[in-house]
């Protein structure tokens, strides 16, 4: 469980335009590396570089390596869906599947993927959503539609969702960004319980968020609109908070940017 | 006691103490009803003193009488913005009553001249013995064809229309998809006679083949087929991509994301989409006509022999011109208009019932 991302010269485009240039950074295994920086600087697009979700744009090209351990997600003859079983991903809109209970959203993962014993199941989905907190909420009303709960709860059986499969890796875009205080808290506290057994990346905008949950964070920044973002500096977010060493990221955590 | 009750009572809207320019003047509720029964009323007195015999003219009249009292009215008590707007809202009213009368009137007909000869006989018998003249016989044989025809079309267009929106939204990119856009665009104008005429140059005159019901349903799906691809299309546009990208997140082949997230969710109004196809083709004749011939006997089986329909029945009944055929065919019609309708409904009852669900 739990494997170490190695990035080496990457770069993502759509179709001509550059929107990351020549990326390398390590993320650590079993700790959170938070991504903060401004709008449109391509920190979510290099996270779906990381399970290979950029693709599925269209004209999303990509150049350069992503080791996860020893295996290369760009090498030759890599399948795409197995990398995405791998490394799993939540959103930045709760996204339940309209049409599925909240049991069988949890169960989507494992179902699409082949069939599964019913007893098994059961047994996965009610690890996955303790796992997500969402347990003592919702075990008496599974069977009812997962768009029916609350959006903080949506976004906790979209985590669910995502942990039922049991990646090594969870990447997360800015999950919290359409929810209220609480339930930001509640996500919170749910990422520090899953770091003990995922790796996890997140997109943020909140800093005091990406310095309350995070071991590592990374800063990115674009020379101007148009042009490829860039890493800045990725360090202990106790250093990029208090002592960065370029001068950018201080002035975009002190606010004095631009 | 008195004084008490009367200081607690709210003064009325129009009296109270509100700034000078928020007040205004206004029609009562029920005035635009007003106006109409008064402009119905004024439109069939001038009809009648002007000795007009179209009573479309007098509904014209009453119509145009309607427009410029409510304007008026409108302009005197309130003030000429609020006379716009409910000239803007009688003109919606009055085209809407203008397009439910051609309805309403068309349903009418049917239903009084149909029901006179439409009863369990007529649904269960042929006309198999019965002369044109005579009165008796059914539609049997029509419905039975036009149920097995429109079956069978649907089975050829709805799953070639199926995927081909399926690949049109999901996989489709470049000119292939862009050519596929255009011919089905093009295919949705073909006149329903030259879809027949192309069907009885290949399947009968080419390959030799006779007259059948089968003959139709393929020329009934060429027609289809368009209708299907274009409401499917617009539904998987409808489905949010962020269902795709969560599917495709948790590792699932792009294959099954579209079998079990997409089209589950826009099943619905694909589903009715499909109904409205069904219900294009349900009164085609002139392929029909061509391409199965008719007959007044009971013919099972539509890949063998002439078989009837409903239009072509209808057509036929019409074309004898006695007393009796009419009825007969008066009767079919409705048939025909309750079989198209029992169809949408139970299109309806499947988009309900497969609706994503939103209840808590």
């Amino acid at each position: 469980m739990a494997k170490r991302i190695d990035v080496s010269g990457l770069s993502a485009f759509y179709g001509t335009h550059k929107a990351i240039d020549d990326i390398s950074m390590t993320v650590e295994p079993r700790s959170v590396t938070a991504f903060i920086g401004p709008s449109g600087c391509g920190k979510s697009t290099f996270l779906r570089t990381l399970n290979r979700m950029h693709e599925v744009t269209p004209g999303g090209r990509v150049e350069g390596k992503v080791m996860l351990d020893d295996e290369n997600l760009y090498g030759t003859n890599v399948d795409p869906v197995a990398v995405r079983r791998t490394v799993g991903m939540v959103f930045q809109r709760p996204n339940p599947f309209p049409t599925m209970s909240i049991f069988d959203n949890v169960a989507a993962g494992l179902r699409l993927n082949g069939s599964f014993k019913k007893a098994a199941l059961a047994e996965i989905v009610e690890r996955s959503l303790k796992g997500a907190n969402l347990w003592n909420e919702v075990k008496d009303r599974l069977n009812k539609p997962g768009s029916g709960l609350s959006g903080g709860q949506q976004q906790r059986l979209c985590i669910a969702r995502a942990i039922a499969v049991e990646p090594e890796v969870l990447l997360m875009d800015e999950p919290c960004s359409a929810l209220d205080p609480i339930s930001t808290l509640a996500i919170e506290d749910l990422i520090g319980e899953l770091k003990e057994r995922f790796t996890i990346v997140i997109v943020t905008h909140n800093m005091q968020q990406a310095a309350r949950v995070s071991d590592r964070t990374a800063f990115f920044n674009l020379a101007a609109v148009g042009q490829p973002g860039k890493l800045i500096e990725l360090d202990d977010t106790e250093r990029i908070f208090s002592n960065p060493s370029v001068q950018a990221t201080e002035d975009y955590i002190s606010g004095r940017f631009g | 006691m008195s004084h008490a009750l009367q200081d607690q009572r709210p003064a009325p809207a129009r009296k109270s103490p509100a700034p000078a320019g928020l007040t205004r003047g206004g029609l009562p509720r029920w005035a635009p009803a007003g106006i109409a029964v008064l402009s119905i009323a004024l439109g069939c007195g001038i009809g009648l003193v002007a000795d007009l015999h179209s009573k479309i003219q007098w509904g014209l009249i009453a119509s145009l009488l309607f427009i410029g009292i409510t304007y008026a009215a409108s302009a005197v008590v309130e003030n000429r913005r609020q006379a716009k707007d409910r000239v803007t809202t009688s003109l919606v009213w009055v085209c809407f009553v203008l397009a439910v009368i051609p309805l309403l009137s068309l349903i009418w007909t049917t239903v009084s001249r149909g029901m006179k000869v439409l009863d369990g006989d007529f649904i269960s018998h042929s006309m198999n013995g019965v002369t044109s003249f005579e009165e008796g016989g059914g539609v049997y044989h029509a419905l039975l064809g036009t149920i097995e025809q429109i079956a069978l079309a649907t089975l050829i267009a709805a799953p070639i229309g199926l995927l081909t929106a399926v690949y049109l939204v999901e996989y489709g990119r470049g000119s292939l998809a862009k050519a596929v856009t255009f011919f089905v665009d093009v295919m949705t104008g073909i006149p329903s006679i030259v879809a027949g005429l192309f069907i009885l140059t290949t399947w009968n005159l080419a390959l030799g083949f006779g007259p059948s019901g089968f003959a139709g349903s393929m020329a009934l799906s060429i027609l289809m087929m368009p209708v299907v691809v274009r409401s499917t299309e617009e539904m998987l546009k409808l489905v949010p991509n962020e269902l795709r990208e969560a599917a495709l997140a948790l590792g699932v082949p792009k294959w099954r994301m579209i079998l079990k997230v997409v089209l589950p969710t826009a099943i619905g109004g694909i589903a009715t989409g499909l109904m409205l196809a069904v219900a294009r083709i349900a009164g085609e004749t002139a392929p029909i006509m061509l391409l199965v011939f008719g007959t007044q006997l009971i013919n099972n089986n539509p890949f063998e022999g002439a078989q009837s329909s409903l239009p072509l029945y209808i057509w036929e009944q019409y074309k004898v011109g006695s007393d009796a055929s009419y009825d007969r065919a008066w009767a079919a019609a409705l048939v025909l208009i309750a079989f198209v309708m029992i169809l949408n409904l139970v299109a309806r009852g499947i988009a309900r019932w497969k609706a994503p669900k939103t209840g808590r």
